[in-house]
């Protein structure tokens, strides 16, 4: 062997164990019924294509692959489809998994198959697509689909395509015998494999406990390019990232692809099942299963259909099952407990072990550990699995992911030696499927902190902007309220509604007196600016006068207004002592503003009339000019009269209202106060009295007297009150 | 159907603690040999005493702690600290000096600390620093060994004498015993005169009787490490630098400073090197980081020796990089497979 080949650190020589199955393939049994699970890859599960009670035929498709990373399944044998429900999987949390279920008709009738002669001449994704429909995934454990591992991008250069035979887990011979009997089938299909991903060498890794198996190898590849690598026996140099540092001296970066270093790794099995898929058109149906362990009557190897349930195959190997103290599925190191019989094979089957208490003995009671740095020398990935337990045990999982426990390949070669026998690779799984629930759990959160964070700076810009409207909002009011004191003639309606609402004034205005105070003030000035404006527009002969001396009178009459309104409002107290104080202002505010108004519109109505007499007299007045002034003063006479108008109604309106009001307000609870402070009052005045007796009984004197005789007039006084309050409630509450 | 679920490995190595115990107890037995020709009984019946009391004591403080006793019993890790203690003092130590030790190490060193696996300093070297610093005398009161001049043999029944009672014959302790190789060189360090007069410093090697001693101990180590119970790490990095220190001073002054042989093959070294230092539990525990830690070890004994207080230091230089352990590991982790580089240093928060 010329080859350099690479050692890896670690490792372990667990006892073979392999002597026991290493027999010729025998074909598996044909069971009553078949349990297809839609999931034996890794992706997506496939999705059902048939109905219950169909018929199917051996190869038929029962569920499509959905998705990139899924794969189909086919029927093992022909019969009908009686149920497709949850049923036991094979699964490490003991998961039902969605199951087509056949009953066999035992004709093992085939389906149409087509095969692909001459792959070489066919584009290179017709043939991905045939081991792709054919459901191929890695048989070595994983399930990975095949054709994904295979249909890489054309730009990615593939140095060695390696075919695993290392098969290093004790027990286990299905490679073994495989390569044995069917090397060429093998060979074929690493070939096709080969032609797929066009590496520079293909190798073969195969360990030197296999020395039959390597030569049947050596001879298939006899005239090919395909180089057989006889590797020293140590698990667990079968792992793909192990058997590629061991063939290449690469490392596949953590968290990478063997791609990304230029290597595919490919199981014998799934070779296998790619040759058939290409030449037969064999979809995988079955697969090689050894069936091993002190309790099986008749261990080797078994060409097991797909979806055979365990109990079937352990009944026909003459397993006795009352025997078996542990049943696995896998080998020893890396397999997993059986927690139910019934439970089917699938594509990444590879052994069925039962195994009695003698074999395999109970794992001892975990001592402490004593930081023997066994578990460090057998690791094959260089990593500290007793630092990684210690992290796993403390949850310090921030640590233990530090300490590269995801580089962990889970192979057990630390838990096999740990002189404590502590369950290494228990802490690990454990470690990790914390870890990993608490990213999910830190994701989640970042989440919904953004979610959160963005919401607050939605709701924020939100309220800032009603704020915006309502600032906006209330200066209009409060500028409308402004306009409207000073306004010439309040609507009747709105004169009507003010003292009705006795606080609108109040609301309005946080600081009236100044807003008037402002409002009256510009208004003055724009009457003075239009009145200038008039006067220009006079002395230039303009032929808007007309307008503008309509406008200098509104404007007038406005900055009167407001500042009618401002004096009110000064003369007004602004923080009324009592409920009718408070009303009083609200109330007589509007009447004032409409007895000025009217006052005023009459003024400027007598003024306009004025002028026009004036313009009359004079010889050269402008005919436009009287015109216009007479419409003017015509329609200041309209203002003024119903500025008048309004004021009268107003004050009839709040007459009106005044006794509404007191009418409205509830007499009975009005009585019932009064009635409760005068009985309170009397009560005090009592009280006063009482104590005023106390004291001066020791020391009488006038003064004293006077006092007490005074006290007792006031509770006299008080009793009296209280009578009246008390009849007059009495009196209410009978009406 | 009743079978068992768990989960993988399904098989594991027939190998456990107690045997891995019992294997550094076999390793043991080379020097033990040696000890008992040089120096008689005393070493044995040490040793028996002192894992007795190991024994008693674990099992009286696991009772104590509502552990159970015969299951923590079973991983002889008492029986080794007994062991390891009593073949580093003197063989003519009284019962009580063992006792004492012993019975401080089991209960304070290790057990109160939490038991096997939770102690952060060696249990066998704490209880013989705590009997060397409170009782000197008795601690450096080793008889010739055989072969020197001062030759003394003494019969089971006086080395019963000599431990129960102090006496030998009527004679106190003290008119046997004589210093010690590494004692002589301390006090006569320079004095090429002096040590070539000592006809103690004249073994075929070094000084007698120790040097086959420390030949013993490291054929008991060579065991070990062909056993896989300790890796080559700790021993050659610690017998390394001793040889670098010492070859230094050496080759600067011969006279003051012994050369690399000597120390290499007196006192406690091998002892040291393979049974003492090499303590899983509290030594560093990556290849990387146990070169270090026994470099550490191996300067510290030197630097004691040549120029401390004491004429041996395995137990203090244990002790320090005892400290030292968690720090280093660390620091030398190993690159771990895919890595282009080792982690080192704590989790970084980021």
């Amino acid at each position: 062997m010329s080859r350099q080949i690479w050692n890896i650190p670690g490792g372990v020589h667990p006892p073979e164990n392999k002597k026991q199955s290493q027999k010729s393939i025998v074909k598996g049994p044909l069971p009553k019924q078949l349990v297809v699970p839609l999931q034996q890859h890794i992706g997506a599960p496939a999705k059902a294509i048939v109905a219950v009670g169909e018929r199917v035929l051996k190869g038929q498709v029962l569920g499509e692959a959905i998705g990139f990373v899924s794969l189909p399944v086919h029927a093992p044998s022909s019969g009908t489809v009686i149920a497709i429900e949850q049923r036991p999987v094979q699964h490490p949390s003991q998961i039902d998994g969605l199951c087509i279920v056949i009953e066999t008709d035992g004709k093992d009738e085939w389906a149409e198959l087509s095969n692909l002669q001459d792959y070489q001449s066919l584009d290179r994704k017709e043939v991905l697509q045939q081991i792709r429909a054919a459901g191929i995934a890695g048989m070595g454990g994983a399930g990975f689909p095949s054709n994904i591992k295979l249909g890489l991008r054309p730009d990615a250069k593939i140095e060695q395509l390696i075919l695993n035979a290392v098969e290093c887990e004790p027990y286990i011979t299905a490679d073994d015998m495989l390569i044995r009997e069917r090397a060429d089938e093998i060979i074929k299909g690493l070939e096709i494999m080969a032609w797929l991903i066009q590496p520079n060498e293909v190798l073969i890794g195969i360990e030197d406990n296999k020395p039959q198996a390597a030569e049947a190898l050596q001879r298939a590849t006899k005239d090919t390019k395909i180089e057989v690598v006889v590797i020293p026996t140590k698990y667990p140099s079968g792992g793909e990232k192990q058997l590629i540092q061991i063939l290449t001296g690469k490392e596949v970066r953590s968290g990478g692809l063997p791609a990304d270093v230029g290597v595919v790794c490919q199981n014998t099995g799934t070779a296998y099942a790619i040759a058939q898929a290409i030449h037969k058109g064999e979809p995988l149906i079955s697969r090689i299963t050894t069936v091993s362990g002190e309790a099986v009557g008749s261990k080797g190897n078994y060409e097991v259909l797909l979806g055979t349930p365990i109990n079937e195959l352990l009944a026909f190997t003459d397993t006795q099952l009352g025997k078996a103290h542990r049943l696995i599925m896998g080998g020893p190191m890396m397999g997993f407990s059986i927690h139910e019989v019934s439970v089917p094979v699938v594509k990444t089957t590879n052994c069925i072990l039962a195994v009695t208490a003698n074999e395999l003995a109970d794992p001892a009671q975990e001592q402490p550990c004593i930081r023997c740095g066994s578990c460090a020398q057998a690791c094959p990935a260089s990593l500290l699995p007793q630092q990684l337990y210690w992290f796993s045990k403390s949850k310090e999982f921030d640590k233990a992911a530090n300490y590269n426990l995801f580089d962990c390949i889970e192979c057990g070669a630390c838990a096999y030696v740990c002189p404590s026998s502590i369950p290494l690779v228990q802490y690990y799984r454990f470690a990790k499927g914390q870890i990993k629930i608490q990213e999910e759990e830190a994701r989640k959160a970042d989440h919904a902190r953004e979610r959160f964070e963005f919401r607050q700076l939605r709701l924020e810009q939100e309220e800032r902007e009603k704020e915006e409207k309502r600032k906006a909002r209330a200066e209009a009011a409060a500028k409308k309220q402004a306009e409207k004191k000073a306004a010439p003639k309040p609507p009747p309606t709105s004169a009507v509604a003010t003292p009705g609402t006795g606080n609108t004034g109040e609301i309005g205005a946080d600081d009236p007196l100044t807003k008037l105070k402002s409002a009256s003030a510009s208004a003055v000035k724009r009457w003075k600016d239009a009145e200038k404006a008039l006067k220009t527009a006079e002395a230039n002969g303009s032929e808007h006068l007309e307008a503008l001396g309509k406008k200098v009178a509104q404007l007038k009459e406005k900055a009167d207004k407001a500042k009618a309104a401002f004096l009110e409002a000064k003369k007004n107290p602004q923080t009324p002592n009592n409920e009718q104080a408070a009303q009083a202002p609200a109330a007589d505010d509007p009447l004032a503003a409409l007895k000025k108004a009217s006052a005023e519109d009459f003024q400027a109505y007598k003024a306009a009339e004025k002028k026009l007499a004036e313009m009359v007299s004079a010889s050269d007045a402008d005919i436009t000019k009287v015109e216009a002034l007479k419409q003017t003063v015509a329609e200041l006479k309209a203002i003024s009269d119903a500025s008048k108008k309004a004021m009268k109604e107003a004050r009839a309106k709040e007459k009106e209202d005044i006794q509404n009001a007191k009418a409205a307000a509830d007499p009975l609870k009005q009585l019932k106060i009064d009635a409760a402070i005068a009985n309170k009052h009397v009560q005090k005045t009592k009280k006063a009295l009482t104590l005023a007796e106390l004291t001066f009984k020791e020391e009488p004197s006038d003064e004293n007297n006077t006092q007490i005789s005074t006290l007792k007039a006031a509770l006299a006084d008080a009793e009296s009150l209280a009578e009246t309050a008390n009849n007059a409630l009495t009196q209410a509450q009978e009406a | 159907m009743a079978v068992l679920h768990v989960t993988s490995p399904h098989t594991h190595k027939p190998f456990n603690t107690g045997r891995f115990m019992l294997q550094v107890v076999w390793a043991t037995i080379p020097g033990l040999i040696a000890l008992t020709y040089f120096f008689g009984w005393g070493t044995l019946i040490n040793v028996a005493l002192a894992c007795l009391t190991a024994v008693v004591s674990e099992a009286a403080i696991l009772k104590l702690r509502n552990r159970s006793v015969s299951f923590f019993l079973k991983d002889n890790s008492a029986l080794v600290t007994g062991l390891l203690l009593a073949l580093a003092i003197p063989p003519t130590s009284p019962w009580w000096l063992t006792v004492t030790g012993t019975v401080f190490a089991i209960v304070i060193a290790k057990q109160l600390y939490g038991g096997l696996g939770s102690n952060p300093f060696n249990p066998a070297m704490i209880g013989y620093v705590l009997l060397l610093i409170s009782f000197p005398k008795e601690m450096t009161a080793w008889l010739p060994a055989a072969g020197s001049i001062e030759q003394t043999q003494w019969t089971v029944a006086e080395t019963f004498s000599a431990i129960f009672s102090s006496s030998v014959n009527g004679s106190g302790i003290d008119s046997f015993t004589a210093a010690t190789p590494l004692d002589t060189f301390k006090t006569y360090a320079g004095d090429f005169e002096k040590l070539e007069s000592s006809p103690i410093m004249h073994g075929a090697l070094a000084g007698v009787g120790w040097d086959w001693v420390n030949l013993a101990f490291l054929a008991g180590g060579l065991f070990l490490v062909a056993r896989r119970i300790i890796t080559w790490h700790i021993p050659v990095g610690m017998l390394v630098a001793i040889v670098v220190c010492a070859g230094i001073s050496h080759g600067i002054d011969s006279d003051r400073y012994a050369s690399p042989l000597f120390h290499l093959l007196s006192g406690g070294t091998m002892l040291g090197a393979f049974f003492i230092a090499t303590d899983p539990v509290t030594a560093a525990t990556s290849n990387k980081g146990k070169i270090y830690y026994g470099v550490g070890i191996g300067i510290l004994i030197y630097i004691i020796r040549a120029w401390g207080g004491y004429p041996d230091a395995i137990a203090f230089s244990v002790l320090i990089m005892n400290l030292a352990a968690p720090t280093i590991d660390y620091y030398t982790q190993p690159r771990a497979y895919g890595h282009s580089k080792p982690v080192s240093g704590a989790v970084k928060k980021d």
